[in-house]
């Protein structure tokens, strides 16, 4: 299945990457490039085979419903780019 | 004084600082004076952690002058990948999005290696979120393998590998979700492993792909392996995943030697095309010195394992776009100047922080997940994992160790294959089933193809570590390889 230019552009979107026009004319080539490799496991027939989702086995893996101390907030924020009252701070947040 | 660390194991620094020959201080600062004489030429490091080994090797003579039981590891100068968070670190995964984080926690892997008395020298070089074979992709420029400064030292825990193999550091950790220690552990002739899914906390880990990441070990020797694994390993309530499955003392059962062991040559993932027939004459020769000692030798195929790669490279992608949604320039991590409201901020933080590779993958990966695409690529490489493992539980049926060469290739150039992401991802195509199946394998050096190391790759059953490093002794003894690099070799500290 080839990419066209057009679905570089809406996974871009979606991925939030903001890409320029040159990136993505070199994206639709590399990823085509990848896909011809991938695409190999189309060919097999894998009627009935369940799919695995990970490889340990073990399942629901739960703890006692109970409060543990946690990173102080002073902490938290200590990357954060911007910040604010005890607070990350963000641009505008839609129109 | 200074000691040189390319020929000190982990065991003798320990006995050496309880015995009183040297101290933990001596060893640090014999590490430091290796960084500084090599690290020009080789670039195994993101961070030097000076400050930080100088007080581990000074709690660890603390407790030699109080005459104390020293822990297993004590006094040894590690490194870790510099995907693995330590706190007065910073953690970069070698991108731009992280040029800056400061660690606020402790992974749970390194934290044990310290406790265990371990000497933190650095963090070292990767590619970019680990997405690569050959440490080419990281934003601080490439590591350069120290058997040949004009070759790559594998990847993606290329600095690790380089870094014990250098002798800057006598053991260090890195993480592998297709080979990204296996292989780099070939490309410069140390002894690198991969544990079974679930043995090693990935709780403070930079996550890549969380089904398929595992932590663990670079060393010189298989014995350094086994006391690592030993220390690392374990439930921890910070990881769900990680299982409560008891060890056994490894450096004790790999002396049990291989007689009646059945080892199974895995003969069609040997065929392959792009394998170099001097690599796998090697490897051969390899199973022959195993039949000298008793094992019993037969042949294998693994047919689903010829779809691991497409498989791992829907996978890997698919899982690494979600784990990478969180590098958003919000909570740390770059961010992008003068955005105009938070979706501006959103592209252009991410576009800016990430670079070549991790955007290929994101949008490999988002592609793969996306509506009208899921069930042709993400759900189909799903069912393939299943295969695959079913070959694999086929094959430990008749055989207890599985064997291929761990790199199709020795080292290549740097620059040779970087413009070809097709040709840089078949380089992992004998460890990528590992992965998928969440299998324990092995990587030991077996020899020399035109001066350059090739590592043998021995995969076992789950939880079976115990019988890999009883097989990797075992060879590693009779073999009786020297792996010093010329660049190792010729320095005088």
């Amino acid at each position: 299945m080839a990419i066209s230019e057009e679905q570089v552009r809406h996974v871009a979107t979606l991925a939030r990457l903001g890409l320029r026009d040159e990136q993505v004319a070199e994206l639709q080539v590399e990823l085509n490039d990848i896909l011809v490799q991938i695409d190999r496991i189309q060919a097999l027939d894998l009627t009935g085979v369940e799919p695995t989702t990970h490889a340990a086995a073990i399942t629901n893996v739960t703890r006692p419903d109970v409060v543990r101390p946690c990173l102080p907030r002073s902490e938290a924020l200590r990357n954060a780019p911007e910040q604010q009252d005890g607070a990350f701070l963000i641009p505008k947040f839609g129109g | 004084m200074t000691h040189d660390l390319s020929t000190l194991t982990a065991g003798r620094i320990r006995d050496g600082i309880a015995a009183g020959d040297f101290t933990a201080t001596d060893m640090a600062e014999s590490a430091l004076a290796r960084i500084a004489a090599l690290e020009g030429d080789v670039h195994a490091f993101n961070e030097v952690t000076a400050g930080l080994a100088l007080d581990a090797a000074a709690r660890v003579d603390d407790l030699a002058a109080a005459g104390e039981p020293l822990p297993p590891l004590a006094g040894v100068p590690v490194a870790f990948k510099d995907n693995m968070n330590l706190r007065g670190t910073n953690t970069s995964c070698s991108s731009l999005i992280l040029e800056s984080y400061s660690s606020v926690y402790d992974c749970t892997a390194v934290r044990r290696m310290l406790d265990a008395g371990a000497v933190p020298v650095g963090k070292c070089n990767m590619d970019e979120f680990a997405f690569g074979s050959s440490t080419e992709n990281s934003a601080f420029g490439p590591t350069h393998n120290p058997w040949d400064l004009d070759r790559v030292p594998g990847g993606s825990s290329g600095g690790s590998a380089a870094a014990v193999s250098a002798g800057m550091a006598v053991l260090a950790l890195g993480s592998d979700t297709g080979g990204s220690i296996r292989q780099p552990g070939a490309l410069t002739g140390t002894v690198a492993m991969k544990p079974t899914y679930g043995r090693v906390s990935r709780y403070g880990v930079v996550a890549f792909a969380s089904s398929l990441d595992q932590i663990g070990p670079f060393s010189k020797t298989v014995e350094e392996c086994a006391l690592t694994l030993n220390v690392i390993c374990g439930k921890d309530p910070m990881d769900a995943t990680s299982v409560d499955m008891p060890m056994q003392d490894l450096a004790a059962t790999m002396r049990d030697g291989v007689e009646g062991l059945r080892v199974g040559v895995v003969r069609d993932l040997m065929a392959l095309e792009g394998c170099d027939p001097r690599v796998r004459a090697c490897t051969m020769d390899a199973v022959e010195v195993l039949a000298g000692l008793g094992a019993e030798v037969g042949e294998v195929d693994l047919p689903s394992c010829m779809y691991g790669m497409p498989a791992y490279y829907i996978i890997g992608p698919a899982e690494a776009s979600s784990n990478l949604a969180r590098f958003d320039g919000i909570r740390y991590g770059h961010r992008a100047e003068g955005a105009e409201d938070v979706m501006d901020l959103y592209l252009r933080s991410r576009a800016e922080g990430f670079g070549p590779e991790s955007i290929r993958r994101i949008m490999l990966g988002t592609y793969a997940l996306s509506a009208g695409y899921y069930d042709a690529y993400y759900g189909q490489a799903q069912k393939v994992r299943t295969l695959i493992i079913r070959d694999f539980e086929k094959a430990f049926c008749d055989y207890d160790v599985l064997v291929t060469p761990t790199s199709p290739t020795v080292a290549f150039k740097i620059g040779e294959k970087s413009s070809d992401p097709v040709s840089m991802y078949l380089s992992d195509v004998y460890t990528i089933p590992v992965n998928l199946a969440g299998i324990p394998a092995v990587s030991v050096p077996c020899g020399l193809v035109d001066g350059l190391p090739v590592g043998l790759h021995l995969m076992g059953r789950h939880f079976d570590e115990a019988t890999l490093m009883r097989t990797a002794y075992s060879y590693e003894k009779a073999a009786a390889l020297d792996m010093r690099p010329p660049l190792a070799s010729a320095l005088g500290v």
